[in-house]
């Protein structure tokens, strides 16, 4: 399982950023052609992008560009450049039906096999920022093998839902839910939106573990400072971990015995709280048996 | 000519300067001869008041000629009116030729170019900051700026290599007999360290304060046996550039990220236990590091013993949390700390010959365990550079950078790997103002470089496990990876920046840029 706990926005057309980004230890890195560079700067931001991902030096980050819409004529430029750099992914903005994915995913099949690459190594990750974005939700997820996540959007869903920010985002708990229930459906990551007030630690903290108790299994970021707090929030506690590794190590034992019950500390053991278990060490960088 | 010890080509003397003692290494200059003694003089007890109406009436009362050294104190950094007003008055005087010898100067010192221009001022002896250092650089200056350490410039005052004629001390509270106190007064500054050697080793010693108060003044930091003359003005500086109000911890991540690889590089040392002292500065990654360290401090029970310094309220909370024991001030940053000198016995004023002179029975920095500096550049060698940027222009002071680096057990520079497109990390520094054998580590936000000459360091680093452990050499290759080749800088032969490591010997020098 690949941790997604963080992606770090970086602007396309800082250079300072672009090379320092994985520095921070994000999860995974988004360099951003879209929102942070205005039309004047695409075509340079785009030579500058397809620079630093040559240069290659990511650390352990997943990379992904975010292109440019698919209504505009900016991202068939976007994915031809940025493509055959050997990028983990795609993030496509303002993704509202599966059709746009099947186009994709047959642009991007064109230039991974004229770049002699694997053909289905470039993942898609869909920003859903729009209310038929979301309510297309689970059939953009399953639109192709390709679909890594799914993400709801902030500022843009807002308006296309004709409301405002409130204090605690109540008008995205519906789209929120929806997007936990479609990712988990189709077998993809929730990957929640970015918390805008780079300043208010706490807040971003109580955001965190709300999103995380609904079912999303990480966060975009657009500041550094904001990675420590969101991977303290998503990492299990040793006691999490302690308790999770006796069940899987129980479970193991029960199957090799060839045992259909499981008992920890004497107390019977579910499936379900057997595939916690797993996930809970999953996500704390530990294999399901619990070695590193 | 000859090559000195850090590998820069020297003259045996220097238009202006005179003869070089080539720098040979580290401790590699024992002291000569006896310290200097000034002349005698008396105040008979018809004589208990030593005001005079004004800065010219001082001038004259002092016998100050053309061609005289005069020094100045820098506590009262941007915000300070005295050496200009002084300046002004020398001119007006008709006084030409001076020799100035600050202990620092700042932007608000601008102001000199024009008695530079003029001749009123022949050399400066300090730092030379921003306008005043992009002149001397084009060749503005007729003799070379010689820069000298906090630990060298009291060095050269108390060996007699420098005779200061009259000393100027801007001081926030005065008696009419000379007793003098920074801790005090709409001025306050904090501590006096930097006039100290001033006060005890000028032939004439001139007080100009803004805050005249009855005899005896309150918390004396320079007593009234060396203070000759006591000038009254109605302002000797403006508050706000004088102290700053709250120092707050960075938010800039870069910064965090640089300041939280030295903490981690401290914490897996041997240096990292109860009795720590440390020093660093008022920047950004300086105070960054300082306060995780104090969280560390904090989660692992440990006491330190002493902070060193220019003094923050960062250090004054730490103190008086009982993180560290004491603090050792030679110079005070911020209103908090200006409060804690005069209120706090443990806040202790130390003058720079106790902080950082190389040639007594033993300076502060000598029992100092940890120190964060930082750099314009970094080389293979470890040398690092304060004094110049990458044009070559001459813009910093060398402050206590050599004298910590040398005292220190532990010496860290951070330095972000570029700052813009401009490298940080480089084959060779342009200037050399300290040597890399008295520098342990280099800390990036890439990863932090040992130097090899500590071995120890490497491996209890390597023991941490968290600290992210690179060679110099990676550094100056990603670097150059990231901006490719600089051009070099183009210079004259000229001579215009003589740059002295604290023993008083040559360790380079800055050359005049060429006109574009």
């Amino acid at each position: 399982m690949r941790l997604r706990r963080t992606k770090l926005y970086l602007p396309g057309n800082n250079p300072n950023m672009l090379l320092r980004g994985h520095l921070f230890n994000p999860d995974g890195v988004i360099l951003d052609l879209e929102d942070a560079v205005a039309v004047s700067e695409k075509d340079a931001a785009r030579i500058l992008v397809r620079d630093v991902l040559r240069k290659g030096d990511f650390g352990n980050c997943e990379v992904t560009v975010r292109i440019n819409a698919m209504d505009t004529d900016l991202w068939r430029s976007d994915i031809e450049t940025v493509v055959p750099c050997g990028i983990d992914g795609i993030r496509i903005p303002k993704v509202e039906n599966p059709k746009d994915i099947a186009i994709m995913d047959e642009a991007l099949s064109h230039i991974e096999s004229k770049a002699k690459m694997r053909v289905g190594k470039t993942l898609i990750f869909c920003l859903l920022e729009t209310a038929l974005g979301i309510w297309n939700a689970y059939d953009i997820a399953k639109a192709s093998r390709r679909v890594a996540a799914i993400c709801p959007g902030g500022e843009d869903l807002r308006a296309d839902l004709k409301t405002t920010r409130s204090e605690n985002s109540e008008e995205l708990i519906g789209p929120r839910r929806i997007v936990v229930l479609a990712a988990h459906a189709a077998g993809v990551d929730a990957l929640d939106t970015v918390y805008a007030d780079i300043t208010d630690d706490a807040g971003l903290r109580r955001e965190t573990e709300w999103v995380k108790q609904l079912g999303f299994q990480g966060k975009s970021v657009i500041h550094p400072n904001q990675i420590p707090i969101i991977h303290d929030v998503f990492t299990p506690t040793d006691r999490e971990i302690e308790q999770a590794k006796k069940i899987v190590e129980a479970a193991v034992e029960a199957a090799a015995r060839g045992l259909g019950a499981v008992q920890v500390d004497g107390k019977m053991v579910d499936k379900p709280v057997v595939k916690r278990a797993e996930y809970t060490l999953q996500r704390a960088g530990l294999s399901a048996g619990g070695e590193k | 000519m000859a090559i000195n010890a850090v590998g820069r080509d020297i003259p045996d003397s220097i238009p202006g300067y005179g003869d070089v003692k080539h720098f040979k290494g580290h401790d590699r200059r024992p002291p000569e001869g006896n310290r200097f003694g000034k002349r005698n003089r008396t105040a008979f007890n018809s004589r208990t008041d030593k005001t005079l109406p004004d800065i010219k009436a001082a001038i004259s009362a002092s016998g100050l000629k053309s061609g005289m050294t005069i020094s100045f104190h820098h506590h009262l950094r941007n915000g300070d009116f005295v050496v200009n007003a002084v300046l002004d008055a020398c001119a007006e005087m008709g006084i030409r030729d001076l020799v100035i010898f600050p202990t620092a100067l700042f932007g608000v010192h601008k102001h000199l170019t024009r008695h530079i221009q003029s001749g009123v001022i022949r050399q400066i002896m300090g730092s030379v900051n921003g306008p005043i250092g992009q002149l001397a650089s084009e060749g503005g200056m007729s003799v070379p700026v010689i820069l000298r350490s906090h630990g060298g410039r009291p060095r050269a005052v108390t060996s007699g290599e420098v005779v200061i004629d009259v000393a100027f001390i801007a001081a926030p509270t005065s008696d009419k007999y000379g007793n003098l106190s920074g801790a005090v007064g709409k001025s306050a500054c904090g501590s006096l360290g930097y006039a100290h050697s001033d006060a005890e080793y000028a032939q004439c010693v001139i007080a100009i304060t803004d805050n005249l108060v009855p005899y005896p003044a309150p918390c004396i930091h320079i007593p009234q046996f060396f203070v000759d003359f006591v000038v009254v003005v109605n302002s000797i500086g403006d508050p706000a550039g004088i102290v700053s109000g709250t120092t707050r911890v960075t938010r800039d991540p870069m910064r965090l990220l640089i300041a939280d690889n030295a903490a981690k590089l401290i914490e897996a040392t041997p240096y990292f236990k109860n009795g720590i002292s440390f020093q660093t500065g008022a920047g950004g990654i300086s105070l960054a590091v300082a306060a995780y360290v104090r969280e560390a401090m904090r989660e692992r029970g440990i006491k330190g013993s002493f902070g060193l310094g220019g003094i923050t309220e960062f250090f004054v909370d730490m103190m008086k949390e009982g993180l560290f024991e004491r603090l050792l001030d030679v110079q005070s940053f911020d209103l908090a700390a200006v409060r804690s000198i005069g209120e706090n016995p443990n806040h202790v004023e130390i003058s720079a010959d106790w902080y950082a002179n190389p040639w007594n029975a033993g300076c502060a920095v000598n029992m100092l365990d940890t120190v964060v500096l930082g750099a314009t550049e970094v080389d293979r060698d470890f040398n690092v550079n304060v004094n110049t940027e990458a044009d070559g222009a001459l813009l910093h002071g060398i402050g206590g950078h050599q004298d910590t680096a040398a005292g220190a057990q532990l010496t860290i520079i951070t330095t972000p790997l570029l700052r813009g497109r401009i490298p940080c990390a480089v084959d060779s520094v342009y200037t050399v103002t300290t040597p890399g054998e008295v520098v342990d580590a280099i800390v990036t936000e890439f990863g932090v470089a040992i130097n090899p000459r500590r071995q120890d360091l490497i491996d209890a680093a390597k023991e941490a496990g968290n600290v992210p452990l690179v060679t110099m050499d990676e550094l100056i290759d990603k670097a150059h990876g990231f901006t490719g080749s600089m051009s070099p800088v183009e210079t004259e032969e000229r001579i215009i920046g003589v740059i002295e490591y604290r023993d008083g010997t040559v360790i380079d020098v800055v050359k005049q840029l060429k006109k574009k």
